[in-house]
């Protein structure tokens, strides 16, 4: 019998039981949309951490005062100075730009909008660093650092609460009682890695805090970047190593402060996403599975019914691997038709997830196919031992089958 | 082959065939080491009480069940020995077979259900349909292709059912009564459509039959009667 032939039929026979054939695929859809879906968030979640990560700045380090260990340690810990600013340029070769970050949530006044934001002093290597630039005005200047100048550039959620319409360039704000002038408006940067609005930002030469806000000439963080990719744990080694000896860490003590790479945050969060898609490849498996199980059932259920169909055509002439091939079809036609069904559906559920959560959307190219293929197998697989059931019937008693 | 008009070749014989069912006390003997030879071009009528045996005799000469023991030759090869492809091949090629409930696929049309054993001949779908037609047409039921079973009368469908069986030129036709489910006279018309295609097509034609007036269009008769052939009679 012609392939054709066979597909025609098989899809005549799923259509007469329009509602059971639906019924029946249901279980392939749901796991194959689980798949799809859950590939498709992976993918997401991956992208968006490591846009979220090239958006912290290349090749960066952060050094914060306290033990990577331990809540209680950031108590009574110093905060870093200038001078070890000083050291680290000049005994650190690996490290290519450092800046201080000291900073503080402060209200901030323009006319008669105010806002709590984060207000922090930098060095002009902070933007190199991080490589942020300004969509409107400039940036701050050497000039800026050395005059602790009373200027400013600020983020844009901030520039829009502030100045709802209205250029923010050449006005004034007022952080507490000091006045400062807006020099710049930053770049739009969007959420950071753990959904802070990064744009909710003031950013003040680090002289001029630390005259004007702090008091003092303490430093809360320090950002640094190595001069390449390769030498970022080259650099990480030598900052530990000049901290250690100027905070007079004895040998053997644990650092009493923490130097993070982000890739490590990248890890850890890529960790994380696998844990959760494994989990929901165990949930599409289980699925499958059922999904199988439920094609086998209607097609022992379909073999029955149609036993007098099938002694008519064994009569007529048909084969054993006809009859077979024709209930594998329409098993298989079952199943792939569920697996199509579930892409479109798994697409659509991944698109309005990653929308939901403002991640990007990507399809999952290669899970795709596998999961076509998945389908396919699970039809063959399930479908194998009703269509034997079918082809070994006699003939005879098929015929008389009541 | 021998053809048609060769009446003198017998083109079905059972030797000593038996056939029984079931094991133990259950055991059933459907049939007791029956011969008989059917010649090419016959119009042979079998009948016999309920559980003679007639209807087994005419699965094993149909190929629609082996005998448990003796043989079934057709034209001198012993069915038992062919496999099971093969036996499908015969019944496509060879046999058509009408039956008492018809058998028709339902929510089907009459020219698909006619075409049925050209899917399996590997013939393709538009030679199939003109063949089809063609096999309609000469059991009178042109007009009727596109009904369903369902739309059709039970002398239609019976007629649809012997369109199907003749649809591949098979040499023998088997008709497990064939009137049974009609009344008289669609009854009637029936027998003369099967013995109008004995006697043109010289189609070899085997037919189950309660009813006295089907057997009379045989010119041969064959009563069973607890699994042996009891009588087997020719009237010239």
């Amino acid at each position: 019998m012609m392939f054709i032939t066979t597909l025609s039929l098989a899809r005549d026979a799923l259509a007469r039981n329009k509602l059971r054939s639906v019924l029946t695929m249901l279980g392939v859809v749901i796991g194959v949309s689980a798949v799809v879906t859950m590939q498709s968030m992976g993918l997401g979640a991956t992208a968006y951490i490591a846009e979220a990560i090239s958006g912290l700045g290349s090749n960066m380090l952060i050094a914060v005062p306290g033990a990577t260990h331990g809540m209680s340690s950031m108590a009574g810990v110093p905060l870093f100075t200038m001078a070890d600013l000083e050291a680290i340029r000049q005994r650190a070769p690996a490290v290519d730009r450092l800046t201080p970050v000291h900073s503080r949530m402060l209200r901030v006044v323009a006319g008669t909008n105010n806002r709590i934001t984060n207000v922090a002093g930098v060095s002009t290597e902070y933007f190199q660093i991080r490589n942020w630039g300004t969509s409107r005005g400039r940036l701050l200047l050497e000039q800026d650092e050395r005059q602790a100048a009373l200027s400013c550039v600020i983020g844009q959620t901030l520039a829009e609460r502030l100045f709802p319409g209205l250029d923010p360039l050449r006005q004034e704000v007022r952080i507490r009682d000091l006045p400062c002038k807006v020099v710049g408006v930053l770049e739009a940067k969007g959420g950071s890695m753990f959904g802070a609005d990064q744009d909710d930002i003031l950013l003040m030469p680090y002289a001029t805090f630390s005259r004007r806000i702090s008091g003092n000439a303490r430093v809360a963080t320090l950002i640094a970047s190595a001069l390449t990719a390769d030498s970022i744990d080259e650099a990480k080694e030598q900052l530990t190593k000049l901290l250690r000896e100027r905070r007079r860490v004895p040998k053997g003590e644990t650092d009493d402060f923490t130097v993070r790479d982000p890739r490590e945050l990248q890890a850890l969060m890529q960790g994380v996403t696998s844990v959760l898609t494994s989990l929901l490849a165990g949930v599409a498996a289980i699925s499958l599975m059922v999904g199988g199980i439920g094609i086998m059932n209607i097609m022992l259920v379909s073999v029955t019914e149609r036993t007098r169909e099938i002694g008519v055509r064994l009569a007529v002439g048909a084969r054993q691997v006809d009859i077979m091939l024709q209930f594998l079809v329409e098993a298989v036609l079952l199943s792939t038709a569920g697996g199509a069904l579930g892409i479109v559906a798994g697409l659509a559920a991944a698109r309005g997830i990653a929308a939901q959560l403002a991640v990007p959307f990507v399809v999952p190219v290669q899970a795709i196919p596998i999961a076509f293929g998945v389908s396919v197998l699970v039809g063959v697989l399930f479908g194998v031992f009703p269509a034997r059931k079918a082809a070994r019937l006699n003939p005879l008693s098929a015929l008389r089958f009541e | 082959m021998a053809s048609a008009n060769e009446a003198s070749a017998p083109i079905m014989s059972l030797r000593s065939v038996s056939r029984t069912y079931g094991e133990g006390p259950a055991l059933v003997r459907a049939l007791r080491e029956v011969d008989l030879e059917i010649m090419s071009g016959e119009l042979v009528a079998v009948t016999g009480p309920s559980g003679s045996g007639k209807s087994t005799a005419m699965s094993i000469l149909g190929c629609l069940e082996l005998p448990t023991s003796g043989d079934y030759l057709i034209e001198g090869v012993a069915v038992q020995k062919l496999s099971k492809n093969v036996l499908a091949l015969l019944r496509n090629q060879r046999f058509g077979f009408v039956f008492q409930a018809f058998n028709l696929l339902q929510r089907t049309s009459a020219l698909d259900n006619v075409a049925l054993p050209l899917v399996y001949a590997g013939v393709g779908r538009s030679e199939r349909r003109a063949r089809a037609r063609a096999a309609l047409g000469r059991v009178g039921l042109a007009d009727r292709a596109l009904a369903t079973p369902n739309q059709l009368s039970g002398g239609e469908q019976q007629r649809v059912a012997i369109a199907r069986a003749i649809v591949n030129e098979p040499e023998i036709l088997l008709a497990d009564e064939p009137t049974g489910n009609l009344d008289s006279k669609k009854g009637e018309e029936i027998m003369s459509l099967l013995s109008q295609l004995n006697r043109e097509q010289q189609i070899t034609v085997v037919m189950v039959t309660h009813d006295p007036r089907c057997a009379a269009y045989a010119k041969r008769q064959v009563s069973f009667l607890d699994g042996r052939i009891a009588t087997d009679e020719r009237r010239v």
